[in-house]
């Protein structure tokens, strides 16, 4: 094997480089220099993310076990784009005293599970793909269990692993009856195998149902709003973000490559899955007071919305997926990120407390106001874009009646979304929550966010970048 | 920059001007942006007839095309024609009107006027557009700030007015947005490229299973903004809750954007399924003409009657759209002009007089006229020309309705054109005994003699809508000429398909 060979799997040998090092400096690193190996470690992964949209190698090794696409990498990259929101808005809460000695365990962790993300993306058979859905899936546990000393995060993780173990097992048994039908774990293979027989059709929806775990679909959701809920603001953030967007492209591109020939076997079920997911998770939302899991049950329907550009099955289809959740990346991240930094300042987090809010942080509330509609597909903001693509892919096929659910839908998701508004700017308060002043690095990462926002959906080259690249059935 | 891109690119720096100034020079900044909104519009007018009389015939004027989305083929494209010309300068002035009406404002200046001219922003947008996409994108953009709007500045139970307008406008704009879809993938039947600009589709046929399916969606969802009976319902509440400048934009305005989309998009693009629907559509129309007549009658407060009124006259609109002929279509857009003026001049008075009294029900007033001369002067201008009184605007727009609605010599319509032309006399009934009650008669309450009349800056928003409305009543030919210039193409295809 020649360097340049590896070079094919360049991002994840940087990011397993970037744990090694960071590794190495902890053991060096005294109370004193805390603040600067948490700089250190966002730096090293901000020039790591940024090394991403070099061009890159295609290509496939190890015997087709891990390949490279330029699709791939433009996956990747809005991942580590994620990933680094997300690091510059814990920065706040990894330097409060309570976290003390153990904040660089949160960039370990994280980084893994990003690596085994990767590695999903990048499988080219099924053991590979299932060896990177355990290593993303085991470190998020204990991320959701990190702050030890809460009893709800505890919970949050134990729930989360139990869960997750179950949802591999269903996965696993789904793999299993692949690989007994068509002898092989290759996608090239298998994909030639698969003709619809009754255990391939059994494998194939045991395999959505194990994916669907991870990005919450109903009926798969129920362990979402209460991890969400007891985790750190933070980690639910990276899980509503960074770990659902993953399994979801996972499952668009195993969908629209491997499970091709089983088209009509799966076309009904995300048919169903949308309807159920887009309709439960805005129902369980509307009443929910707590806003990590006001935010968990709005990105349960988010992710209804998504399978509406997968049913398609064409390559607009797929572009309006991959965009989607880019334009769902920084639209949530900025909505946690404003909930992260109040909770950090004041440890409030329900809807009430927020009243009142634009008399204090009048630009907060701004980024808050921006990011819930962007969530609620209001123009002129991203997430308006990306909606009306998105219905666009279901209605190119003929699928009318469920885009007008949806639609219907994003109705109801606009009532729970101008609930915090109003709160926000309408509601007075005696006692609103004081200014925020939050920490610079959690404001570049709210900047950087909002950004996203206002120019993605103006920008049109992205979507054609993210089109060049996509392919359909 | 092109021309109309202007009418945009104006209130959207007017609104980043605004961040930058004092709070007190705020109203001056919104002053000044509505101002020169206002002569552009002029200008833009002139330069319109300076083209058409010197043999330009293409269909839009000032047309621009930007590809945006090369996939689903969406182009930034602005274009007018006479009947968009129309509105525009409708626009310009009650937002010019407006601003004045609300020179009062105190409570989070700055934001108001930054969330009006963000309204602004989406209403002339949505008339320039020529392609769905920014059509549909610049129309909930119009709708999104009325929640803010009502939600912060408004009166009495604002909140839930703010909640069930938005709502009801949303869902309206999902229909709407599945028919978009519809007409956009079945907008070339023999497999060319799609296209989301309405002039391209207006000139093929869309076949007709799939008009039936999105004729509805596509009319109901523009129907709604137009109060169209059942749907009318967030009308009432929603403007008797909003503060003056926004229930003058929004019952002046913005309601004109819904019945412009039935016009245009909804009945132009699918004509076969418009007339098989249209039984359906006339019956709700008249109903909603009669119903909201009869709702005025009942109603104590200023802003309830007007409310209601414009549900009376928004039926009016939709009637006339659905008789299909041209004289009855230039009738709608006339009365889509007419009835702007009329309720703008409406709410700005009832605004100036609730500033001074406090209450808004007319049985609590009585001899304002007394003490508010001018205001009172104007309330009964536009009254009469509400009621339709020859010599304002409305006279001539009803008219020219009925004129067009009894070409059409079936039973069915000539009956429901009875009963909405009976509409009128209810008004006169309900506009006299308001104007009555709280103008003339003895001063109920000793406070009021107090009062005073319109300030300079009412005087202004008041003149100039009176100045528009009479000058529209004397002389209507040269804008029904631009109308007709507009509907001519669009009704000779019409009538092809």
């Amino acid at each position: 094997m020649e360097l340049s060979t590896f070079m094919i799997m360049r991002n994840e040998l940087t990011l397993i480089a970037v744990v090694l090092v960071l590794l190495i400096a902890e053991i060096f690193s005294t109370k004193k220099s805390q603040g600067a190996l948490l700089n250190f470690a966002t730096l090293l992964f901000a020039i790591y993310a940024a090394i991403g949209f070099l061009p890159g190698s295609e290509g496939e090794i190890f015997g087709g076990m891990y390949r490279s696409t330029p699709l791939i990498m433009v996956m990747k990259n809005v991942l580590n784009v994620g990933v680094l929101v997300v690091l510059l808005q814990s920065q706040g809460w990894l330097r409060k005293p309570e976290n003390e000695n153990r904040a660089l365990e949160f960039f370990l962790l994280t980084f893994s599970t990003l690596l085994g993300m990767d590695y999903m993306i990048s499988s080219g058979d099924f053991l590979m793909f299932y060896l990177g859905l355990e290593l993303a899936t085991l470190p998020i546990a204990a991320l959701a269990a990190y702050d030890v000393y809460r009893l709800k995060s505890t919970e949050a993780g134990i729930k989360f692993v139990l869960l997750a173990a179950l949802s591999s097992g269903i996965l696993l048994y789904g793999i299993s009856l692949i690989y007994g039908t068509t002898g092989s774990l290759y996608y090239d293979e298998v994909l030639g195998n698969l003709h619809m027989n009754v255990l391939q059709i059994v494998a194939t929806v045991f395999f959505i149902s194990g994916v669907a775990f991870k990005i919450s679909l109903v009926p798969f959701h129920l362990w979402t709003a209460d991890v969400y809920e007891g985790s750190p603001t933070n980690v639910a953030a990276y899980l509503s973000v960074v770990s659902k967007g993953a399994s979801v492209f996972v499952l668009v591109t195993l969908l629209f490559t491997v499970f091709k020939e089983m088209v009509l076997a799966w076309q009904p079920v995300i048919y169903v899955l949308a309807i159920l997911t887009m309709t439960i998770g805005n129902l369980f939302a509307l009443r929910q007071q707590n806003l990590q899991r006001f935010l968990a049950f709005s990105s349960i329907a988010q992710a209804g919305f998504i399978l509406l550009g997968m049913i398609s099955g064409t390559q607009y289809g797929m572009a309006t997926v991959i965009y989607f959740v880019l334009v769902y990346v920084f639209s949530n991240l900025g909505a946690f990120g404003v909930v992260a930094m109040v909770k950090n300042a004041t440890g409030k987090i329900n809807i009430d407390d927020y009243d009142g809010f634009y008399q204090t942080n009048p630009r907060l509330s701004l980024v808050m106001m921006l990011a819930l509609f962007s969530l609620a597909g209001i123009p002129p903001v991203a997430g308006f874009f990306g909606k009306f693509f998105l219905f666009a892919a279901a209605a190119g096929e003929g699928h009318y009646w469920l885009v007008l659910i949806a639609v219907l839908n994003t109705i109801i998701s606009l009532y729970y979304y101008l609930l915090v508004v109003k709160a926000m700017f309408i509601n007075r308060s005696e006692n609103p929550i004081q200014a925020i002043k939050g920490d610079g690095l959690a404001r570049i990462g709210l900047v950087i966010s909002v950004l996203g926002i206002l120019l993605i959906g103006f920008y049109s080259p992205v979507f054609d970048w993210v089109q060049a690249v996509s392919f359909g059935l | 920059m092109d021309r109309l891109s202007l009418l945009i690119w104006v209130p959207a720096i007017t609104m980043i001007a605004m961040t930058l100034v004092d709070k007190s020079k705020v109203k001056w900044v919104s002053a000044i942006g509505a101002g020169v909104q206002l002569i552009q519009s002029v200008f833009l007018l002139f330069a319109f007839f300076g083209l058409r009389n010197g043999g330009d015939t293409s269909e839009m004027l000032f047309v621009k095309d930007i590809t945006w989305y090369k996939s689903l083929n969406i182009h930034y494209t602005v274009g007018i024609d006479g009947v968009s010309m129309s509105l525009i300068l409708l626009t310009s002035v009650v937002v010019f009107a407006g601003v004045f009406a609300s020179w009062e404002m105190k409570d989070r200046v700055k934001e108001f006027f930054i969330t009006l001219f963000m309204l602004a922003t989406g209403v002339f947008g949505f008339f320039i557009s020529t392609d769905l996409f920014t059509m549909f994108l610049f129309y909930e953009l119009a709708v999104i700030p009325m929640y803010l709007l009502i939600g912060i500045w408004g009166t009495g139970p604002k909140e839930y007015s703010a909640m069930k307008l938005t709502l009801m406008l949303m869902g309206a704009s999902a229909f709407l947005l599945v028919g978009i879809l519809g007409i956009y993938f079945n907008s070339s039947p023999d497999g060319g490229p799609l296209t989301f600009n309405f002039v391209e589709i207006s000139k093929i046929t869309i076949p007709e299973s799939a008009q039936m399916f999105f004729f509805p969606l596509t009319f109901v969802g523009f129907g709604v903004l137009a109060a169209l009976y059942p749907f009318h319902t967030w009308s009432p509440d929603g403007h008797a809750s909003a503060p003056t400048a926004v229930s003058m934009l929004h019952a002046g305005v913005l309601m004109k954007l819904g019945g412009y989309g039935a016009l245009r998009i909804a009945v132009m693009l699918m004509p076969a399924a418009a007339h098989y629907y249209a039984p359906v559509f006339i019956i709700l129309a008249t109903i909603g003409a009669v119903y909201g007549a009869l709702g005025a009658i009942w109603q104590k407060d200023l802003k309830y009657i007007n409310a209601y009124s414009s549900v009376s006259h928004l039926g009016f609109i939709i009637f006339a759209v659905l008789m299909f002929n041209q004289v009855a279509f230039e009738g709608a857009v006339l009365q889509m002009i007419s009835h702007g003026f009329i309720t703008a001049l409406f709410f700005a008075l009832i605004g100036m007089i609730y500033s001074r009294t406090h209450t808004r029900n007319i049985n609590e007033m009585g001899g304002l006229m007394k003490v508010m001369p001018v205001l009172g002067v104007g309330y009964f201008i536009a009254g009469f020309a509400s009621l339709g009184l020859p010599g304002f605007s409305a006279f001539v727009a009803e008219m020219t309705i009925f004129v067009g609605a009894f070409q059409n010599n079936d039973v069915f319509v000539r009956t429901a054109t009875i009963l909405v032309v009976s509409s009128i006399v209810i008004t006169a009934v309900y506009v006299l005994r308001a104007a009555g009650t709280m103008l003339y008669g003895p001063i109920k309450n000793k406070e009021f003699e107090g009062l005073s009349d319109a300030r300079w800056y009412d005087k202004v928003a008041v003149f100039v809508l009176i100045a528009v409305i009479a000058g529209m009543g004397m002389f209507p030919n040269w804008l029904a000429g631009m109308i007709y210039d507009g509907l001519g193409p669009m009704f000779e295809r019409f009538v092809m398909n």
